[in-house]
């Protein structure tokens, strides 16, 4: 049996870091300036449940390592599934060989060698979860059945699943930074169909955490979903109209993550972005304050450094609304003659801070207006902010629910939403990267019939 | 290697399973493992995979990408159950070990039989090539900034160009305990290009690509400029938009890639797994009329060179041309081994996957409807006020629900039967059930994509076709900001 069935993740941390070390030897040896290499590891497994019946065990297991070198200010880039020396070596040499034909680009290179991480934080990222896919499918068993047993109208299922997962990470880098730390995930999801009138409808609740013991019991993710499902029901289409719209937290996280990749390096340097030249300019309403925390304990989006060794920091993004900040790597950094923000690979946990009460404060504050469920389409126009998405939810009149809404769209321009954030509630939903309560809209335009 | 010749199964055999030192006796064990007790059938997935990809931006090849991935997915399926493992190494202990996990969903029971192979050869849709060669490196970055600047000269509003090339050669081995052997090599390449272009203070992006199962030879400078003008023109039309008209109106789809609307509309809600489970809105629905007469709709994995096409599906089932829609009723479902076995049908070889690391489900290969009778510009001619959508982005379908949504990139208004001014940004939401019924006029114009679909389900991704002629559809929600009409 060759080395790579022997990787665990607690004893793989060592071995991840020498094959890291290994090519980025090699690289030098093939005369390569610099090179940088990520390797991961990972494993786990997923039991469904649909019916009250198990319905599929999958086991997962994931190995990679992927290298980039640069000859000069050339950049060539080779990654494998296979992590054996003559592998790892073709792959070396096979990057090298992409390089040749890479054009001379001065800002391309590793980052700073100052700014890389000097201490890896613990930020609490891996809690293995001590179970067998039998306990895993009595769990998903609970979970489903709270949600059939929810509503009488919840008359069949997609399943309730239980997901467990944990990997290893390592970077290295020719300016001798070598690094990598174990994390893990852990899942409930459930999604139900709800029957009535001769219409179906249907719905999910998920609850995700590093650790298991902060999900919340599966009963109670089963019994959320056989009640979101069941509120759909009897959606009508309501007219035309120009309206309030509410996002509820978990649809607001896309509201927020619209801005991620309209202040990203490469959006910024083609200015493909609605937020061109937007750095000290109010962006979003006074009311709206961003900070990025990638070091949140336990956090989702939490990480020590970035995919270039970068050291991450605490940092304001969004100050009353003015833009304090974008999400650079060093390349694109280069380019627009700034400063890498520790954001090669995206923004580490974003906390938008609460203005409101919760989310029954949100709903009389709008008074007349719609309430998301969900939102479905890509019909964001990145360049211009255009954005006008189909959506499904419910129809509030006077501060209360009045029925439900299907089959709408709702259109209005992110420059414009987000100057028109009314408030944003104290319900607050940590299941993603970015971590905010209910956001209300003054004005969208909602179509119907 | 490059298995050009000769029998596919012998050449894919010896390039996936040799190297591994995998035997016929370890596939018999292996699957032996799986089919303990009340196993109805098991199977191998063996696959090596090589893809690259070329991107150019600021007028040079900023970086070549390589990757390689292996591995061997292994599956038991008892009634409705099914236990899955995959590892990434294509080795006797890992298959056995795999086996061992995914065999593991049954528990006790009797020994179940393994079938004798009996090697099946499917289509020869696209030849068995290693696309990556057929081009040399230097003429791929050459190629790259050639197209680069050709279309910087096509108009000076023209700011940035991104534009790639990537290619994968894709072999696999299928082996399975109803007696399947069976073995493809899949090439597909692809080309796309983005452009931003600016006047004054306005910036809008347009885009354009395509490929398909073969080399590079087939994507020839020519054919890439004319995706690189496809998208300048998108984008400078776009410069002119106005905010589109919101409410419910007659709607004049394009031919060709806004078939998109077939597949997001009719195509999911038709496949084996959501109508076994009873949750598509289209379930129990057969024989009944679920569009106009006007309306016949396929799904075919046999056109030669498709992006959406195949030799054989994931499970070595040859791929069909099946009728979804016949003159407006409901004809079949898409099917993949486990889900007609449940349903009492025949696979209808749409069991695909993302790669050995995922499970195969119903999917689709290149949906469209067949041609009507009407010239397009009859069809345009017949609205006096509507919304022409001649180009989209992508779409979303609630299987359940029926509700779609999907986003027009390029559209029109339709005043007095003549195409107007530009709209940004429209996006329309319909109900797949009834959509189909609205249909009035069909086009003389089917056209299918040009070779940049591609479709998510379950968190799986896998290349598809779309394709139609020009349609008029009475009522779809056009949802803008431009005010009720
Ligand atoms: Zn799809």
């Amino acid at each position: 049996m060759s080395d790579r069935t022997s990787l665990t993740i607690a004893s793989g941390l060592g071995t991840l870091q020498e094959k890291v070390a290994g090519a980025l030897k090699l690289a030098k040896q093939l005369g390569a300036t610099q090179a940088e290499a990520h390797a991961n590891f990972g494993t786990g497994f997923s039991v469904n449940v649909r019916m009250r019946e198990v319905e599929t065990l999958r086991h997962q297991r994931d190995q990679g390592l992927s290298i980039t070198v640069w000859l000069g200010h050339r950049k060539g880039t080779a990654s494998t599934s296979d992590l054996r020396p003559d592998a790892l070596e073709e792959s070396v040499r096979k990057a090298c060989a992409l390089a040749k034909y890479g054009a001379e680009d001065s800002a391309s290179g590793l980052a700073d060698a100052d700014r890389l991480a000097t201490a890896i934080p613990d930020l609490g990222l891996y809690h293995p979860w001590a179970i067998d896919p039998a306990r895993a499918i009595e769990l998903a068993t609970a979970c489903e059945a709270a949600a059939l047993d929810a509503d009488p109208r919840v008359t069949n299922s997609e399943g309730a699943s239980v997901s467990t997962s944990e990997g290893l990470r390592v970077y290295g880098n020719s300016h001798g930074f070598l690094a990598g730390y174990p994390e893990s995930d852990h899942s409930y999801t459930c999604s139900v169909v709800a029957t009535g009138n001769g219409a179906m409808e249907t719905d999910y609740e998920y609850a995700v955490a590093r650790s298991a013991a902060d999900l919340p019991s599966p009963e109670s993710v089963g019994a959320e979903a056989g009640r979101r499902t069941a509120a759909r029901l009897g959606g009508i289409k309501p007219e035309t109209r120009v309206a309030p719209v509410l996002f509820p937290a978990r649809v607001a996280r896309g509201l927020i993550g619209h801005l991620l990749g309209a202040i990203s390096g490469g959006a910024l340097y083609r200015k493909s972005t609605f937020l061109v030249d937007a750095l000290g300019k109010p962006v979003f309403a006074g009311r709206v304050t961003i900070d990025e925390q990638p070091h949140l304990l336990k956090g989702l989006n939490s990480a020590p450094f970035d995919n270039e060794g970068v050291a991450t920091s605490d940092r304001r993004l969004v100050d009353a609304g003015v833009l304090r900040g974008y999400l650079l790597g060093s390349y694109y950094a280069r380019k627009l003659g700034m400063q890498t923000t520790g954001n090669a690979g995206g923004a580490h946990n974003l906390v938008v801070h609460s203005t409101a009460g919760g989310f029954d404060d949100l709903v009389r504050q709008m008074g007349t207006g719609l309430i998301i469920a969900d939102l479905m389409g890509s019909g964001i126009n990145p360049v211009t902010g255009d954005y006008s998405r189909g959506a499904s939810g419910f129809w509030v009149e006077n501060g209360e629910i009045r029925h439900p809404v299907t089959e709408v769209t709702i259109a209005g321009n992110l420059k414009e939403m987000y100057q028109g954030i009314l408030a944003i509630g104290s319900d607050v939903d940590r299941r993603g990267g970015v971590i905010t309560g209910s956001i209300l809209v003054d004005r969208m335009t909602i179509a119907g019939s | 290697m490059n298995p050009t010749a000769g029998n596919p199964l012998a050449l894919v055999r010896q390039h996936v399973l040799d190297a591994g030192g995998i035997a016929d006796h370890d596939l018999e064990r292996a699957l032996g493992t799986l089919m303990r007790g009340a196993v109805d059938n098991a199977d191998l997935y063996f696959e090596v995979s090589r893809q690259e990809s070329w991107t150019l931006e600021d007028g040079i090849v900023k970086e070549g990408a390589h990757s390689i991935e292996q591995g061997v997915g292994v599956r038991a399926m008892a009634g409705e159950k099914t236990g899955f493992a995959y590892s990434d190494e294509v080795l006797v202990p890992a298959l056995l070990q795999a086996s061992q996990a995914a065999g593991a969903i049954v528990r006790q029971g009797q020994q179940g039989r393994v079938q004798a192979w009996q090697p099946r050869a499917g289509h020869r849709l696209y030849e068995p090539v290693d696309p990556l060669p057929t081009l040399r490196d230097d003429d791929k970055v050459a190629l790259l900034q050639r197209v680069d600047r050709e279309v910087r000269a096509l108009d000076p509003r023209v700011k940035q160009v991104v534009a790639s090339l990537a290619a994968a050669h894709d072999v696999v081995l299928v082996c399975a305990s109803d007696g399947t052997m069976a073995a493809d090599v899949r090439p597909l390449v692809r080309f796309n290009i983005s452009v931003i272009v600016e006047d004054g203070d306005k910036r809008e992006q347009g885009y354009a690509g395509g490929g398909g199962r073969f080399g590079y030879d087939h994507l020839g400078p020519e054919r890439l400029l004319d995706f690189g003008r496809e998208a300048v023109r998108q984008a400078l039309v776009n410069l002119d938009a106005v905010p589109a008209p919101s409410g419910e109106m007659i709607v004049v789809l394009g031919p060709g890639w806004p078939g998109v609307l077939l597949h997001e509309a009719i195509g999911h809600g038709l496949e084996g797994d959501f109508n076994r489970k009873g949750t598509s809105a289209f379930t129990g629905r057969i024989g009944e009329r679920v569009a106009s007469e006007l309306c016949t709709v396929v799904d075919d994995g046999t056109l030669p060179g498709r992006r959406g096409s195949l030799n054989m599906d994931d499970e070595g089932t040859p791929t069909r041309n099946t009728v979804l829609i016949e003159n407006g009723i409901l004809k079949g479902y898409l099917q993949d081994k486990m889900n007609a076995r449940l349903m009492g049908v025949e696979s209808t070889g749409n069991g695909r996957r993302q790669s050995f690391a995922h499970t195969p489900m119903p999917r689709m290969t290149n949906t469209y409807m067949l041609a009507g009778p009407h010239h397009p510009d009859e069809i345009i001619a017949s609205v006096k006020k509507g919304v022409y959508a001649r180009n989209f982005g992508g779409g979303q379908v609630d299987i359940t629900s029926g509700k779609f949504v999907f986003s027009a990139t390029e559209a029109y208004r339709i005043e007095n039967g003549k195409i107007g001014a530009p709209i940004r940004d429209a996006t329309l939401v319909g109900d797949g059930p009834t959509v189909l019924n609205r249909v009035t006029m069909v086009g003389n114009d089917l056209a299918l994509d040009t070779g940049i679909g591609v479709c998510g389900k379950e968190g799986q991704s896998v290349p598809v076709g779309v394709g139609q002629p020009t349609l008029r559809i009475d009522g779809l929600t056009v949802g803008g900001t431009g005010g009720d009409e």
